[in-house]
């Protein structure tokens, strides 16, 4: 009764800070987000009483909690459909801008312009799609590796119900113009503190699980998940050091300026590609893919090696945003030197997940998760050599502030982020809602085929966009003069705008066979068609290890 | 004892494992940023620059709010065709005021460094309400509301207040000044006296978006705009001297 109270309670105030805000706003922005945060407040006042099992609680000493005997499953369940969910808005956005820059008539100003929408778009793809997936795959493979349920369920939930509400406050705040001006950190003041309560909480229910476990060791996927909590929560931090302008106002200033807020943020910046999406995703390879496969990681020690050296040489390689600015140069050669050393540890995580398949090489053929893992691992490949050689000065002299860049970033998060996550709700899917399989392993090939045509039409276009640029911009004539004005090198784009807004409309269309996949699969149906391979599951043993054997009955 | 056996003891314990990898991740950060807080060049001061007036701090502030940053950067690289292009390379001083720094990453359209002075009043606002009508093959957005938008700041000494915490060096004139300052340097008709002798002779004082009775969110952009990378002389002879001796380069 206390904890319903207590909670009740906490809410309550919440509730009341909120409706203060709303009223004391500075400005209209404030007023709507202090408004959204009221409303969250209000369901989860109204959840935590109304859902409050009452009659349990007056017979807690007499009765057994929840089935200890099964993982804790329910967050994992809501973040798939969160995944699922965001990552079509993502991919949504992302098509809409890619037509507004080959069509600007599909601008409507002021709330859908270009420099509103583009925030909106990595935003969702990276925070929301990708991480929804990194909490609810960490949650799922943190139980299961440590054969324990999650430590704090109640904390878990908040962390789940706290980051959509992150979310909701950044993207609305996008719309209306609410940023920091800080590219992958635009959220302003409140919503990163909010967020640092939620990523908090998030660090304490993964430690917590970790440390209840029932194995000795701790897999190697854990190792990269606390890397990842652990870092992002130091980068998000120091990067979003602010001073707001008022307390009940949306803008706020950075502590830093220039040259310091320039490395601070892109010291931020290049480790949230680092951490968030490079250690947290290659989390969710060293699970999925052996299981999948069924084959044991390849190389331990491998695993051990390029862990520590991932983590140790991501973090220097930030400078490289800033090759030829007002940066002092030596920060900016050490940041190309770590950047270019980065490229063996990367391909360290690529050596041991495609190596796993050793002796299932077959499995590429047969099954299509399989399948979609294998290409994210090769474009992980690619992105994680393509880095390197553009973080080299004479390369980055050409390709930066150039379409190049955009083509680098979406290969690596098209492709390797993309594919991955889409394998591992594959995965998943069946197995959280206790279905015998997916309702279709050949549209899970369908969506496979339209992401990577869609990939190859969004890399290509951008590398030849972004090499066109870059050679028009420095061309010089006979004469000793710039042949061409700046006016004509965006004309000259324009035909690679439209087929990279083509890449983009099938990589979503795969994604839409995806909702649809998942959607019947959650609903229990089951497609006729010919089988393909999938990994074989026993739900039986899918418990955690403090739970008694289920008694089988003897055969007469 | 093996690499493998003494992994083991980390592997077994979330603590020192947690330990251990924030120790691996915080050393690069430590050593590339630290430096920058006392070295020379990206803290030394140069000749003319001065902290925004309130009316370039509010166009600033609408500068960020509308994204101009994700498709126009503010960072002039040395190289003969970029200067040729947009004039002289920028200074780590030059972006000493800015919280945040706008130096962008991609050039969907020019840089903006030194796009002060460049066009004129008039040209910014034909723009910025369709670009296309001066650049056909632009692709910029239109931003047409802002010449409709009274420039609603609820307080701009407060503004000013909390640029002064993370170290502009506003003095409390300036502050008490905020919301008249920013109002009178659009408006030709005002007394301007006040507001030169507290940011100097140099400030652009005029209407800056057409319509004299009105100050509007256009106003303040165009006067951000154009004095972007005005401030300093960069072609001063004492400046590139003083490039040769500092520490830190």
């Amino acid at each position: 009764m206390e904890t319903v109270l207590t909670r009740a309670g906490i809410w309550l105030v919440i509730l009341i800070l909120a409706i203060a805000g709303m009223a004391l706003a500075a400005d209209g922005p404030f007023a709507v987000h202090m408004g959204i945060v009221g409303i969250a407040a209000l369901i989860a006042l109204w959840a935590t009483v109304t859902r409050a099992d009452y009659s349990a609680q007056a017979n807690a000493i007499l009765r057994a909690p929840a089935d200890q005997s099964r993982y804790d499953d329910d967050p994992i369940r809501w973040g798939v459909i969160a995944t699922v969910f965001w990552g079509m808005a993502g991919f949504a956005a992302g098509l809409l801008i890619a037509l507004q820059l080959a069509w600007p008539i599909l601008n409507l100003e002021p709330w859908a312009n270009f420099g509103r929408l583009r925030p909106l778009h990595t935003s969702a793809v990276i925070f929301a799609f990708g991480g929804n997936a990194l909490i609810a795959s960490s949650f799922y493979i943190v139980q299961r590796t440590c054969r324990a349920r999650l430590a704090f369920p109640a904390l878990a939930r908040f962390v789940f119900w706290g980051y959509q509400l992150f979310i909701v406050l950044a993207a609305t705040g996008y719309l209306m113009g609410v940023t920091q001006g800080k590219e992958y950190a635009e959220p302003e003041w409140y919503t990163d503190w909010w967020l640092t309560v939620v990523w908090v909480s998030y660090l304490i229910v993964f430690v917590g699980t970790i440390v209840k476990r029932s194995e000795p060791h701790i897999y190697v996927a854990n190792w990269f998940f606390l890397a990842f909590i652990l870092t992002v929560a130091m980068l998000h931090v120091v990067n979003n050091l602010d001073m707001p302008v008022s307390i009940t106002g949306s803008r706020s200033y950075p502590l830093f300026a220039g040259v310091q807020g320039a490395l601070v943020q892109w010291w931020y910046g290049h480790n949230a590609v680092g951490f968030f999406l490079t250690a947290g995703f290659l989390a969710m390879m060293y699970y999925f893919v052996p299981k999948q496969a069924e084959r044991p990681i390849y190389s331990y020690r491998l695993s051990i090696i390029h862990f520590w050296s991932l983590i140790f040489l991501y973090i220097w390689a930030g400078p490289h945003h800033l090759h030829y600015t007002a940066l002092p140069d030596w920060a900016q050669t050490l940041g190309m030197v770590f950047s270019v050393m980065l490229w063996m540890p990367s391909w360290g995580g690529m050596i041991n997940g495609l190596m796993t398949l050793n002796g299932a090489w077959d499995k590429v053929r047969t099954d299509p998760i399989i399948r979609m893992m294998v290409m994210s691992l090769a474009f992980y490949g690619m992105s994680t050599f393509e880095g390197p050689m553009m973080s080299i000065k004479s390369v980055n002299s050409l390709s930066h502030y150039t379409d190049w860049t955009i083509g680098h970033v979406h290969s690596g998060a098209l492709g390797w982020n993309g594919m991955i996550t889409f394998a591992a709700i594959y995965f998943l899917t069946p197995r959280l809602w206790n279905r015998e399989r997916l309702y279709s392993l050949r549209m899970v090939n369908w969506h496979f085929w339209l992401a990577t045509a869609g990939i190859v039409f969004y890399a290509a276009s951008m590398w030849v966009s972004g090499v066109t640029q870059g050679l028009m911009w420095r061309q010089y004539g006979a004469d000793g003069y710039l042949v061409n004005s700046f006016a004509e090198t965006v004309a000259a784009l324009h035909p690679m705008f439209i087929l990279r807004a083509f890449g983009g409309l099938l990589y979503l269309a795969g994604a839409v066979i995806m909702v649809v996949n998942v959607w019947a699969t959650i609903a229990g149906r089951l497609r006729t068609e010919k089988p393909m391979h999938d990994a074989a599951y026993d739900a039986q043993a899918d418990r955690p290890a403090i739970a008694p054997r289920p008694v089988l009955a003897p055969a007469n | 004892m093996s690499m493998t056996e003494k992994h083991k003891k980390l592997e077994k314990n979330v603590t020192l494992l947690a330990v251990a990898a924030f120790a691996a991740v915080t050393v690069g950060g430590l050593v590339e940023i630290a430096p920058l807080f006392w070295i020379d060049n990206t803290i030394e001061k140069v000749d003319g620059m001065r902290p925004y007036t309130p009316l370039e701090q509010a166009g600033r502030d609408i500068y960020v709010r509308e994204g101009c940053y994700v498709c126009h950067s503010q960072m002039i690289r040395p190289f003969r065709d970029e200067v040729e292009r947009y004039g002289h390379y920028s200074l780590a001083a030059e972006s000493m005021y800015d919280h945040p720094f706008q130096w962008g990453s991609k050039r969907t359209g020019p840089d903006l460094a030194r796009v002060g002075g460049r066009y004129s009043d008039e040209w910014h606002v034909q723009h910025l309400e369709n670009p296309q009508s001066v650049v056909p093959e632009s692709v910029m957005p239109q931003y047409g509301f802002l010449a409709e938008s009274p420039l609603k700041v609820q307080d701009m000494a407060a503004n000013l207040t909390a640029l002064s915490r993370v170290g502009v060096p506003y003095t409390d004139a300036q502050i008490a000044h905020a919301d008249a300052d920013m109002k009178v340097q659009a408006n030709p008709d005002a007394d301007t006296g006040g507001l030169t002798e507290r940011y100097g002779e140099q400030v652009n004082l005029r209407d800056f978006d057409g319509k004299p009775a009105k100050l509007t969110e256009m106003d303040a952009l165009v006067a951000y705009l154009q004095v972007l990378g005005t401030m300093v002389d960069v072609n001063a002879a004492a400046a590139q001297e003083d490039l040769a001796t500092e520490k830190g380069r």
